[in-house]
């Protein structure tokens, strides 16, 4: 079984946002996994720990990705390829660069996360399934597999469908997915030798022009702070009223 | 600048989803004059055809296959393809919704077109549309736009203002035959865990409860306080993993993302990931015993006590003044 994981790093969802000059500001930040891939790579490597196979992590980004790389490997991937990020990228971008990669490998499974929690998108992994001619099914909080055949259970905003699918498809994890492991020292040791193949746009025999992003950012900034709340006093039987108040005739939602 | 604009409008428990209605009021808005079309799926998709002609289309598009009455991304993906090719927009807009954010992508994909996720703005500036989207669960904002070509946008649900509907207009009816090929992934099996509440990426007002609420018959006193409100009742992921509520109403950043008028947060601390899913609400406010919780540094009014005191009390409170009116 040829298992392949779209995996990217993010912030920690716990830091502090800081923007410099319109742009999010990134020396000191803890970054890790994006916590949905995570699901991704337990699931990868649980599927490979009872068939067999192997578990590649695909990756766009910087050399600073590969901290997350060598956390998954240590979990149990066995091999990873990064594929440096384009500076004018977007999700049409970045798919076509894994899309690339991916190219004369040959995969039965493909699995991500729903979404990245910096950008919260969720295109890219729907893109390449797309750009590979195959099923995909998002946002599943189950998978077994029988033979060439699996069945998912997917996170339809709150009902759960359950869904079959031929090998070779995608799915995206959602939380609930599995809980992934934390690496353990040989795995860790064992990671610093596994392969890792690094990679461009320019290597890949892409061109530039063709996959320049489609879209821009303009700006990005903090929202505006909001102004101290009102935390009430008086007895509780007050506040109850005074809030009732407040909510029609100030804040006007009621 | 006149633009050709096409929105993917969805039909969920029989009626239209409030999220397509709000995408036709961006839709008039970015035509600036130009015609407006919507495509619409599913055996009973005719009957809403005057709907939406009073929100703003001019033209819908019925594709009424019956395959499309459950969502697949193969055989919606195929629909919207055929919707586009029909009417040959300059822009698409769909709700980001757990369909929307499903084929959108597949679509672009299919089409080599650009896309903008879960927007929560749309302007007009010099000519060019201008899309405003939440960042690093919701603690920042970015603008984009697009460099050229078909612009393809997923608006997040409550968050852009639905015109008045306007009972006279009417728009042409098209049937759109569209031969679904074979569906790879097969839907095999459906739990409906949301039917008959409300949708909570919809809700007006949400009344949510944390591990504060200590149990699943805890929940009864906010329901309480949701039935006076005419609210939907939401939970923290701290509640769901605790089996004092479902999973289907967990709020925040691995649960739904809110945007209501009034979000009342009971026994919630306020972490992160919680405030991912709804800090964008309008007003905001807290009961909590715990003076410190986080949650009271992003409330507008907040109540320090017991939510089995405060609630009730806020019932009546609330329940008094609407019925004075």
């Amino acid at each position: 079984m040829q298992i392949i994981v779209l995996m990217k790093q993010t912030f920690d969802t716990e830091e502090k946002v800081v923007i410099e000059g319109g742009a999010i500001r990134e020396d000191g930040v803890n970054f890790i996994i994006n916590p949905y891939d995570e699901y991704a790579v337990e699931e990868a490597i649980k599927i490979k720990e009872q068939t067999g196979g192997e578990v590649t992590i695909v990756t766009v980004g910087s050399s600073r990705s590969e901290s997350a790389i060598r956390t998954a490997l240590a979990m149990g991937a066995d091999q990873a390829i990064l594929i440096e990020q384009e500076a004018d990228a977007d999700e049409y971008t970045i798919a076509q660069l894994i899309v690339a990669a991916l190219k004369d490998k040959p995969f039965d499974l493909i699995l991500g996360g729903n979404m990245a929690v910096d950008s919260g998108a969720g295109q890219v992994a729907i893109r390449v399934a797309e750009a590979l001619g195959i099923a995909h099914v998002g946002s599943i909080t189950k998978l077994t597999l029988s033979g060439r055949t699996a069945t998912v259970e997917r996170d339809a905003e709150g009902d759960v469908e359950t869904i079959e699918v031929a090998l070779p498809f995608l799915a995206t994890a959602q939380q609930g997915l599995n809980e992934p492991r934390y690496p353990s020292l040989p795995g860790i040791m064992k990671a610093k030798k596994k392969p890792l193949e690094v990679t461009s746009a320019a290597n890949l025999g892409l061109d530039a022009d063709a996959i320049r992003a489609r879209t821009v950012v303009l700006n990005q900034y903090l929202p505006a702070k909001k102004t101290a709340g009102k935390v009430l006093s008086g007895n509780l039987a007050e506040q109850a009223q005074t809030l009732a108040q407040l909510l029609r005739q100030e804040a006007n939602v009621i | 600048m006149n633009r050709k604009v096409l929105v993917i409008s969805e039909i969920r428990g029989g009626a239209l989803r409030n999220v397509s209605l709000e995408a036709l009021s961006a839709a008039r808005l970015v035509a600036e004059g130009g015609e407006v079309a919507t495509v619409v799926f599913g055996s009973t998709a005719a009957q809403q055809a005057a709907v939406l002609a009073q929100h703003g289309a001019d033209r819908v598009y019925v594709a009424s296959n019956p395959q499309f009455d459950q969502y697949t991304a193969d055989a919606y993906a195929q629909g919207i393809h055929a919707a586009i090719e029909a009417f040959g927009p300059d822009v698409i807009f769909a709700g980001h919704t757990g369909i929307g954010k499903d084929v959108a992508p597949r679509v672009a994909g299919r089409l080599g077109l650009g896309l903008v996720s879960d927007v929560t703005a749309i302007a007009l500036e010099d000519g060019e549309i201008i899309f405003t989207r939440p960042i690093y669960a919701g603690k920042a904002f970015q603008t984009k736009k697009f460099r050229g070509g078909t612009v393809f946008a997923t608006i997040r649900p409550n968050n852009i203002a639905t015109l008045q509907p306007d009972a006279s207009r009417e728009a042409v009816v098209t049937e759109l035959a569209v031969e679904v090929r074979e569906l790879r992934a097969v839907v095999k099996d459906v739990v409906r865990k949301t039917a008959g509440k409300i949708d909570l990426t919809e809700a007006k007002i949400i009344v949510s409860g944390g591990r504060g609420v200590k149990s699943a018959d805890g929940f009864q006193v906010l329901q309480a306080l949701a039935d006076v409100l005419g609210a939907a009742i939401g939970a923290s992921r701290g509640a769901c993993d605790a089996g004092y509520a479902d999973y289907s109403l967990q709020i925040g950043q691995t649960g739904k993302v809110v945007t209501p008028e009034l979000y009342i947060a009971c026994g919630i601390s306020g972490a992160i990931q919680h405030l991912a899913g709804m800090s964008n609400s309008r007003v905001i406010v807290a009961i909590n015993k715990d003076p410190e919780a986080p949650i009271f540094q992003v409330c507008d009014y907040g109540i320090v006590g017991d939510l089995f005191e405060v609630v009730p009390l806020l019932t009546s409170a609330i329940r008094e003044l609407l019925n004075e009116k």
